[in-house]
């Protein structure tokens, strides 16, 4: 589905990927771990065609994602939901409005059509009660649901999620879990997970990627990758505070730097 | 002293690339003010609220600003025994200059301000990134709309500052301190051109309403992301908007009036 080669991004001076290659299998969760500042988002943002890589290739559904038009690219984003970490929802109208906003801008659906498509959509993210309230009324596992329903309105093919669990407390965490392994494989979608929540995103992946520092350090099976005899990944899926991933930001010698006295630089 | 040079490039360059920004930003939205006609709702609701929302602040200042000019135009003109004229002076300038600048500056306070802010937060929020994933472009969607509502309102809002101003003249001048009723207004009738006062009046209106809802839009589209930088966005709005219509009013007047 997502084919991923050599693929170049920098932020200013800084490198967030320095040729790394990727591929998702279509109909499965993949997850994409790494520790905060890897460039997760980065990489979600990348394959929905929001930012332009430096090189390397990007292909969606065999579709070249760099190189799109803008209708082109509007056109396959059709076929994407993308789950954003805040839900990004329109805060001006209600959770039902904001479930059928993609689809009264690329559909002419008459409206009692649309209510009950909007309400289906609701209902399998457990909201459907909760239709008439504005977003400012939900709790953040609640607008994070009506995200979900939302990208899921226009039946996509992919759904990519920015950072679903951050923030949720167990419950909300466990019905984000399980609805998306659940309606991957009720609309046979492909999800695309960005985490760093490692026993919750690894308990629905069948597929795993490790990123750091610009690198693919290691993936597979989520099995596969726990018995990895990688020291990163050990040290990533044990959350180890010091490892490969130094605990101590970059800096001079300690005692150097204590004995030089003066300002800190 | 190459700090200070290496500075000032960076300075000079960062201007002109945010005038680069500026500018794309603004023909990208006018691409897509044709589409924007297909869906007048939507510019309605923008009317709404850039305009019509706008309304309480500019009577009320309006008013005001015709009586101070009443007042102050009345004590001058009583000296020479010209005070009949006080119509024409109330007018003239309300109608070529107060009118149309005062009422701009206004507008950028009010709605120019609430614009960037509500396009700075939309953006915080991942709101315009959501849209384009939904494969809803938010220049055609959000940006267009509000800025037409600015182009559009901006000529009436400074049509209605200047007629409750010419009022609010009155009011102090002939109701007030006894200037004569038909002199006031048969003066007035006499002096002020429709075609090189009233239209002319109405252009400098269109262009500040153009340059206001293009400052604001722009603004908030390219806040930073977050609460510092949508405030810093916020407040250069209305600093930007003042200087850009007191010098546009500058070039304008020249234009217009200077032969």
């Amino acid at each position: 589905m997502v084919k991923i080669r050599g693929l170049r991004f920098s932020h200013g001076e800084r490198m967030i990927f320095d040729g790394i290659d990727l591929d998702i299998a279509p109909g499965k969760v993949t997850a994409i771990m790494g520790p905060s500042g890897t460039g997760k988002t980065t990489l979600l943002k990348l394959i929905g065609g929001q930012l332009h890589p430096a090189s390397g290739s990007i292909r969606v559904h065999g579709e070249e994602v760099p190189a799109l038009s803008r209708p082109a690219l509007y056109r396959l984003r059709k076929r994407m939901g993308m789950l954003f970490q805040s839900g990004a929802l329109l805060t001006d109208i209600s959770v039902f409005e904001n479930v059928a906003y993609p689809v009264r801008e690329h559909t002419r659906l008459p409206e009692r059509l649309l209510r009950d498509l909007v309400l289906m959509k609701l209902q399998a993210v457990g909201l459907r009660g909760a239709a008439d309230l504005m977003p400012a009324e939900l709790s953040g596992g609640m607008a994070r649901r009506v995200a979900l329903a939302r990208a899921i309105a226009l039946d996509p093919m992919m759904v990519l999620y920015d950072e679903p669990f951050t923030g949720q407390d167990p419950i909300s965490m466990g019905i984000l879990v399980k609805l998306i392994r659940e309606l991957n494989d009720a609309l046979g979608l492909t999800s695309i997970v960005v985490s760093h929540d490692v026993l919750e995103t690894a308990a629905i992946a069948d597929y795993v990627y490790l990123l750091s520092e610009g690198q693919v350090v290691d993936h597979g099976p989520p099995d596969a990758v726990r018995e990895s005899s990688s020291a990163w990944s050990q040290q990533f899926l044990e959350g180890r505070p010091d490892g490969p991933a130094a605990f101590h930001y970059p800096a001079r010698d300690f005692r150097d730097d204590l004995l030089r006295g003066g300002g800190v630089n | 002293m190459l700090d200070a040079l290496q500075r000032l490039g960076r300075v000079t360059l960062d201007f002109f690339e945010r005038l680069g920004r500026g500018h794309l930003f603004l023909l990208q939205t006018l691409a897509t003010l044709p589409g924007i006609l297909l869906r007048p709702g939507l510019v309605l609701m923008q009317l709404y609220s850039v305009g019509v929302l706008t309304l309480v602040i500019i009577l009320v200042s309006g008013t005001f600003v015709g009586m101070v000019l009443g007042l102050q135009g009345y004590n001058t003109l009583v000296d020479f025994g010209a005070e009949e004229s006080l119509g024409v002076v109330v007018a003239l300038s309300l109608v070529r200059e107060l009118g149309p600048v005062v009422a701009a500056l206004l507008f950028a306070g009010r709605a120019g301000s609430a614009l960037t802010a509500e396009i700075g937060l939309m953006k915080a929020t991942e709101q315009l990134s959501g849209m384009e994933m939904m494969a809803v472009d938010p220049v055609q969607r959000v940006i267009a709309p509000r800025f037409l509502a600015a182009f559009l309102s901006m000529p009436l809002l400074a049509a209605i500052f200047s007629a409750v101003g010419i009022y609010g003249g009155y009011l102090v001048g002939v109701d007030l301190l006894g200037v004569d009723e038909g002199a006031f207004w048969g003066q007035m009738q006499d002096a002020v051109d429709l075609r090189g006062d009233i239209y002319n009046g109405v252009i400098k209106s269109i262009v500040f309403g153009f340059v206001a809802g293009w400052i604001a839009l722009f603004e908030g589209y390219d806040a930073t992301p977050t609460a510092e930088g949508v405030s810093r966005a916020t407040t250069r709005t209305v600093v930007h908007t003042a200087l850009a219509v007191l010098g546009l009013d500058f070039v304008l007047t020249a234009l217009m009036f200077g032969d």
